[in-house]
């Protein structure tokens, strides 16, 4: 309200939102995205948006009705992340977040192979969860001091939300590793399915030094995601899987045979009736 | 239009009269609080009869935002505002710390339990202690919570151990 009011603090504390005044340029859905910005918000967006769509399978079928809830919410904080970044990606070439969704291939989509790996049984899905999101959460704090204000006010908001989301995967991997056999067992088989699909999220393309102080190069975040994956495997009495490494190749549009399978269930309504509203 | 001369648009303080009526708009899922308690409001510019909205998301996905922008434009187009545009921003990130304290006494009093403490700047690990959380009904604080995620984004449900009832919580973000 009040013009020449000190610039917002950075952190927290007891504010009022009565003066704070923001500038032109954090509005983001003001500016617009250069092609390797909006590649790069592309790859972010896709990870997110097909995650989500996985979870979204799980809304009447989880284990307990609060899980279901969880998993719900987890999916909606995604499908928020998502939906800023290919808004943001979309600028670039006057698409909408609806068109990057809805009417892109297979092969245009960009996620890694992590996100497209099934649901499989409830262990499964927990496994991908935890991996996701521990990956995620040290992407998102660093790519909140990214040069682009955009992605930088993204990551800053999601980072918030996905401290959550491994905080939820987390709990649940100590309730499977110290529970029944039964319990431990598929989680160990969960641990060694996914393994293989871990160092993708952690390989530097060419696109990372293009976008060098904009992008996050992802070889950066191993050494954290490492630290905290060792604490809480010790916490859970866990080795760590031996499975080898896939060739990815998600980032270049090369997918295994899951994708087209979630693409077409996510995608019929909007193809089947275009412009469809309700 | 017809009821422009007693709006607040033509009062000595155009701002402040746009900004408590667009204060004034209350979250359709939690209806005992406004957006300014909520943090949500961040920004009113008046320019003649037009008027500028900044608000800002509880959570990147949360589905009630399009639901306020359009209360917002209602409430000052009512009042003889316009045209009215609302704008979102995401920067800084909306943290539960910027709810007001008269937002967090109406909170309780409306049986859902306030957020406990201030959102870490940067939480050690995953896996971390919390603050007892008061039970909005007998005010105990041996409560346990049931699910981190409750019937929306930003609360989680708890169980009260002295009066035995579930109840919500605003979760610290």
């Amino acid at each position: 309200m009040n013009d020449g009011a000190p610039a917002h603090p950075d952190g927290h504390g007891h504010v009022d939102v009565a003066k704070v005044t923001l500038s032109e340029e954090i509005v983001d859905r003001a500016s617009v995205a250069s092609t390797d910005v909006a590649e790069y918000a592309t790859w972010l967006g896709d990870d997110a948006l097909i995650l989500a769509q996985q979870l979204g399978w799980w809304i009447s079928r989880a284990p307990e009705l609060e899980e279901d809830i969880a998993l719900g919410n987890i999916a909606l904080d995604l499908i928020g992340h998502a939906r800023s970044f290919l808004h943001y990606a979309g600028t670039a070439t006057g698409r909408s977040e609806d068109d990057l969704a809805y009417f892109r291939d297979e092969h245009e989509f960009r996620s890694v192979h992590l996100v497209e790996q099934p649901n499989g049984d409830f262990a499964h899905t927990i496994v991908r969860q935890l991996l996701m999101s521990l990956y995620l959460f040290e992407l998102y704090r660093e790519l909140a001091g990214s040069a682009d204000a955009t992605l930088a006010a993204v990551a800053g908001k999601a980072e918030k939300e996905v401290d959550y989301h491994r905080d939820h995967a987390s709990q649940w991997i100590l309730r499977l590793a110290l529970g029944t056999e039964e319990s431990r067992e598929r989680l160990l088989v969960a641990l060694s399915d996914l393994w293989p699909y871990v160092e993708e999220l952690f390989r530097d393309e060419p696109l990372h030094d293009v976008l060098a102080g904009i992008a996050v190069r992802p070889s950066g975040l191993r050494e954290a995601f490492d630290r905290v994956l060792t604490d809480l495997f010790a916490e859970a009495e866990l080795a760590r899987p031996r499975t080898p490494t896939t060739s990815g190749g998600g980032r270049r549009g090369q997918h295994s045979e899951y994708l087209g399978y979630l693409l077409t269930e996510m995608q019929v309504l909007a193809r089947r009736h275009p412009g469809a509203t309700w | 239009m017809a009821t422009s001369t007693r709006s607040s648009a033509v009062t000595a303080d155009p701002k402040a009269g746009a900004w408590a009526i667009a204060a004034s708009v209350v979250d359709p899922e939690i209806p005992v609080l406004t957006i300014e308690d909520l943090g949500v409001l961040r920004d009113v510019s008046v320019s003649g009869r037009a008027v500028s909205v900044v608000l800002t998301p509880t959570y990147s996905g949360c589905p009630a935002i399009e639901a306020i922008r359009d209360d917002v434009v209602t409430a000052l187009t009512q009042d003889g505002w316009g045209p009215v545009s609302v704008t979102f921003t995401l920067s800084p990130a909306w943290t539960t710390d910027w709810m007001s304290e008269a937002g967090k006494a109406k909170l309780h009093a409306y049986g859902i339990a306030a957020p406990t403490g201030s959102a870490p700047l940067r939480s050690a690990g995953p896996v971390r202690l919390r603050l007892s959380v008061k039970c909005p009904r007998c005010a105990s604080l041996r409560t346990r919570e049931l699910a981190r995620f409750g019937s929306t984004s930003c609360k989680a449900l708890y169980e009260c151990l002295d009066c035995l009832e579930p109840f919500d919580y605003f979760k610290v973000l």
